[in-house]
């Protein structure tokens, strides 16, 4: 793949033309004395849609890790009455101008023709909106008990006090709350999967560009069948054979394991094509004379050459993770609720006559083509750095 | 070049073999069998099937004997043409699918064909106008491309077609031709269904095959021998098309068996949400019901198209770039 903005070269070596009229040698030196991983960084920092993916990317995890603390009500509480009411805006300032965070209170009507109990949002009901505050009972880091949370409202037990900034699935579930959850399964499984698939990779990539001949016959040939069989048909015999009775975490490491069984293939590749590069260098040859053992020679002397391109490729492949249970979930045969996942939260937009009269329960859309594309620029710009010779 | 094809077709046999048994072992993972799942259907509609009549179904599906008998079973068959009995809809497993496995490669050839229709001159514009507004906006496109899947984009689609302009954009017939025979009006009807479809299903592969086709061509150009062309006073269009355009299409060639699975696969969730007659839906629904012969017949299919196609890719391969041809003398 191409890079995406490639760091500019030629005006970088213009530019520092320019600065080396006057200051040559320092500019130089500072080059040529530069460590590996400095240069690394040096390149990285010019790719600037990459810096940005790499904030998006840590905002991402820092919502997994507070997850609790962003969500304002409990993910699981259900209220069918308060089925797919539209996301309520916060108002940050009252009628006279004073700094008054509130919500619109939600005013119950009954339908005069259905009979089903509707909310509109009341203009004339301030529910205020506290920062800090308390709301359901967590455990921060899984170890600090407290209940704290970022926004907090009411104790939502009436229907009038309650803020959805997101808006409600069919179930009456806080959408917001909801999709900070969703954000820490979604995230972590990919997390999880890369680094299965990474083992697998470097393991069978190493072994096939280490050794070569037979070894490596077989698991090129491995590989090709592997990428030759459609995936999703692939996935979904595999995840349909996930046992119905099976728990939540069961479920999500059975997932994680069927997602890497096709995952590791690409980094397999990385490491292979790395490995044969290597092998011809003098150094190896020199350290193979000196008497090095392989395992030194491999560890010591080649992996630490590779390991930004490692990096790079286990960036490039977070996304595919992300995609593949998204879609596995969204099918409903990958995570199953009580589970929740950004697939699994988009399964009820899988009607379109639902999502054309409630559109918010498209909204975790959105974080997932987010995630994607940090990931992909990230994944690019590392990428590019991962090689600082060139 | 003989030896080079007959590598290549040992190669696409023994993926065959292999993807046959993936696909029937994976068939055969999920605990219990297409009799329990059917006696679970029966009791949850009221109507009990008792203990001798469930034998009777696994003998007569052959599902009382050992795996690998009921795999070879299945193979001896398969290669006959024949693939069984789709349980659940009492006909063979050729007449659920057939329909709908042409729909699914319909709609994925012209996917990709799309792909490369719209990827190629991009690509190469891209590379001659590197850094330019365009190319920066193009590739743009093609990172959302590759970001969105399918399936969301699907139902985006769907969603504005459905608030915007009141139209319901699934399936790939009008309601008239749904079950009409095949004529003109017919294909004129799926042709004018196809675009959608096509756009969904090859926007990835689009964005992916620009920036393979950008970052060949970029390298290519910047050889001696098309610096040596333009000196000789080659026009631009002719420097570049003619010469380097070929060499950055090889790797290309040998991405297509890599291309149609990946379309394919795509085409099955997609399908789902598009509502399209491929075998999509209808993979899922036989995987949920355990009648494992229509799994793993699709899987099996499936697998064995894509086999078809890299092995026509390497085809193309030799054709275009000669020194494959003449590697293996």
């Amino acid at each position: 793949m191409a890079q995406l903005v490639p760091a500019p070269q030629a005006d970088n070596d213009a530019a520092l033309g320019a600065i080396a009229a006057v200051g040559t040698t320092i500019a130089e030196e500072r080059v040529s004395v530069a460590s590996q991983w400095q240069l690394m960084w040096w390149r990285f920092r010019k790719h600037k849609l990459a810096m940005v993916s790499a904030g998006v990317v840590i905002l991402f995890y820092l919502a997994v890790v507070f997850a609790d603390f962003l969500a304002y009500s409990d993910p699981e509480t259900s209220e069918a009455q308060r089925g797919l009411i539209a996301p309520q805006p916060i108002h940050f300032v009252d009628e006279e101008g004073n700094f008054y965070p509130h919500v619109w209170g939600l005013s119950g009507k009954r339908d005069p023709l259905t009979f089903k109990r509707v909310y509109a949002p009341d203009p004339n009901t301030k529910v205020p909106v506290t920062f800090f505050g308390q709301g359901f009972e967590y455990k921060l880091f899984g170890f600090i008990p407290t209940n704290r949370h970022l926004l907090s409202v009411g104790d939502g037990a009436k229907a009038e006090e309650s803020l959805f900034l997101l808006g409600t699935d069919i179930q009456g579930r806080d959408m917001w709350s909801r999709l900070m959850y969703a954000t820490r399964i979604s995230l972590t499984i990919g997390l999880v999967s890369v680094v299965v698939s990474l083992f697998l990779g470097v393991a069978l990539g190493g072994l096939s560009g280490f050794y070569g001949g037979w070894i490596d016959t077989v698991v090129q040939r491995v590989i090709e069948i592997l990428r030759s069989i459609p995936t999703i048909p692939l996935w979904m015999g595999l995840a349909a054979a996930v046992p119905q009775d099976w728990t939540v975490l069961q479920v999500y490491f059975a997932i994680t394991i069927i997602i890497s069984l096709i995952g590791w293939t690409e980094l397999a590749r990385v490491v292979r094509g790395r490995f044969l590069s290597l092998r011809e260098e003098d150094f190896v040859m020199a350290a193979e004379l000196s008497g090095c053992s392989r395992f030194r020679i491999i560890f010591v002397h080649m992996v630490p050459l590779f390991l930004s391109h490692i990096i790079a490729a286990t960036t490039l492949a977070l996304p595919f993770m992300v995609i593949s249970e998204t879609s596995l979930s969204f099918l409903g045969l990958g995570l199953r609720p009580p589970a929740i996942s950004w697939g699994v939260l988009l399964q009820q937009a899988q009607n379109v006559q639902t999502v054309a009269i409630s559109p918010w329960l498209l909204l975790p859309a959105i974080p997932v083509i987010i995630v994607i594309l940090a990931f992909n620029f990230l994944g690019d710009g590392l990428r590019d750095a991962a090689d600082p010779y060139n | 070049m003989i030896s080079y094809l007959v590598r290549r077709l040992i190669l696409a046999v023994f993926t065959v073999i292999a993807i046959s048994m993936l696909s029937f072992a994976i068939i055969q993972l999920p605990p219990g069998d297409y009799v329990d799942a059917y006696i679970a259907q029966m009791s949850a509609t009221g109507s009990a099937v008792s203990a001798q009549e469930a034998e009777n179904l696994r003998i007569q599906y052959g599902l009382d004997q050992p795996i690998y008998v009921q795999y070879l079973k299945w193979m001896s068959l398969a290669v006959r043409g024949n693939f069984g009995m789709a349980m659940e809809w009492g006909r063979p497993v050729t007449e659920v699918i057939g329909d709908r496995l042409a729909m699914t490669m319909v709609v994925s050839i012209f996917a990709v064909l799309l792909t490369w229709v719209i990827a190629l001159p991009i690509g190469i514009y891209s590379a001659m106008r590197q850094y330019s507004v365009g190319d920066y906006v193009f590739t743009f496109i093609g990172f959302i491309g590759l970001a969105v899947p399918g399936f969301l984009l699907a139902l985006l689609i769907l969603y504005f077609g459905f608030t915007l302009f009141d139209a319901n954009i699934g399936g790939l017939f009008s309601a008239e031709y749904l079950d009409a025979p095949w004529s003109w009006g017919k294909v004129k009807d799926l042709l004018n269904h196809m675009p959608i479809p096509a756009i969904i299903l090859g926007l990835a592969g689009t964005g992916q095959a620009m920036r393979i086709m950008r970052a060949n061509l970029l390298d290519e150009i910047r050889k001696p021998y098309v610096v040596t062309a333009r000196a000789k006073g080659l026009s631009e269009t002719k420097a570049i098309l003619k010469y380097p355009v070929r060499v950055a299409l090889n790797p290309f060639a040998s991405t297509v068996g890599y291309t149609l699975p990946y379309v394919v696969s795509g085409s099955i969730i997609v399908s789902l949400v598009l509502s399209l007659p491929t075998v999509g839906p209808l993979l899922l629904k036989a995987l949920i019901a355990q009648d494992m012969f229509l799994a793993g017949t699709i899987v099996l299919l499936l697998g064995v198209m894509t086999v078809i196609g890299t092995f026509l890719s390497d085809l193309v391969l030799m054709w275009i770039d000669p020194r494959i041809r003449l590697q293996g003398r």
